[in-house]
């Protein structure tokens, strides 16, 4: 079972497939979880605290705006962990602030430095689409999983 | 900043999203409340939330998963249900992260299509998607068809 890392981090259709091939979709769900279940000073909504951007420093620089360190703290452990990614590229839901949109772009430049397989894609926009987004995937995943078992 | 003293530690929470002609989100909280085993579960307009111990939310899941396997959508959620810090009954509008969701809903019945054909054909045989990576260049011999045609 491998952890595949999948952008936008909150997809449900990414998720899904991901787990439907018994593999461990990373998203951000999973790092608030982490979060919102550990004691520690009250930091409403999302209990990320000042902790959290001095945690990312380890993935973007001091003059980064700690928006984007402070989601980095979620997802730069997670993209540290990873054995594959999935990327949506045409996904507009990770519209944001500026904050998403560098912290986004920042996402998918680590994950193209890193040497994991990786699976670009787009939404499907029609029948015949879906069929071929979703075989992808099953591919994909497959590959992975056969590799796993030749180790 | 005062202390936070942290609910439903050492649960998990997840979607269950019902996409189907078959299937409504009624029918799946009945089942789900039938299997359970000390889960929460509950209700919502696009299917169901359940929070409790990994195991047992899995084996709901994995359940709930056959009444409809492929119109029915799993994602982790990071909050209990009803939590005030993310439930619109306290703070009214959709629920933060809800649009991302209703996106995908647009999506889903392509994917449910897909999942479907897939039963029937073997994935090896489906042409890959169009690679979004690929920016397509002009190359040189449509560039000198394009040359010898002004030319000509």
């Amino acid at each position: 079972m491998a952890k595949i890392f999948i952008y936008p981090a909150t997809s449900l259709i990414l998720s899904d497939l991901v787990s439907r091939h018994g593999h461990t979709p990373l998203s951000s769900a999973v790092a608030i979880r982490e979060r919102i279940q550990t004691a520690g000073l009250e930091s409403l909504p999302l209990q990320i605290t000042p902790e959290e951007p001095k945690k990312g420093l380890k993935w973007a620089a001091v003059e980064v705006p700690a928006g984007v360190r402070g989601r980095m703290s979620l997802y730069g452990p997670q993209i540290e962990q990873c054995e594959a990614a999935i990327i949506i590229n045409d996904a507009d839901l990770a519209f944001g602030c500026m904050g998403c949109a560098r912290t986004n772009e920042l996402i998918k430049f680590l994950l193209r430095q890193k040497d994991i397989p990786k699976l670009d894609l787009n939404y499907p926009k029609n029948e015949e689409e879906g069929v071929q987004f979703v075989a992808a995937i099953k591919r994909f995943l497959g590959e992975l999983k056969k590799r796993e078992d030749t180790k | 900043m005062t202390d936070y003293t942290p609910t439903h530690v050492g649960t998990v929470t997840k979607y269950v999203v019902v996409e189907s002609f078959e299937v409504t989100p009624a029918d799946l909280a009945i089942r789900g409340y039938e299997i359970s085993n000390g889960a929460m579960i509950k209700e919502t307009c696009f299917g169901l939330v359940v929070n409790g111990k990994e195991e047992e939310v899995d084996r709901i899941v994995t359940e709930l998963r056959k009444v409809d396997p492929d119109h029915i959508f799993v994602k982790d959620r990071g909050f209990p249900p009803g939590d005030s810090r993310r439930c619109r009954a306290n703070l009214g509008g959709a629920r933060p992260g809800y649009h991302g969701m209703e996106y995908e809903m647009t999506v889903i019945p392509y994917v449910s299509h897909g999942l479907e054909e897939l039963k029937k054909h073997d994935a090896a045989t489906v042409p890959a998607p169009a690679d979004p990576l690929e920016h397509p260049a002009l190359d040189v011999v449509t560039l000198k068809k394009l040359i010898d045609a002004q030319e000509s």
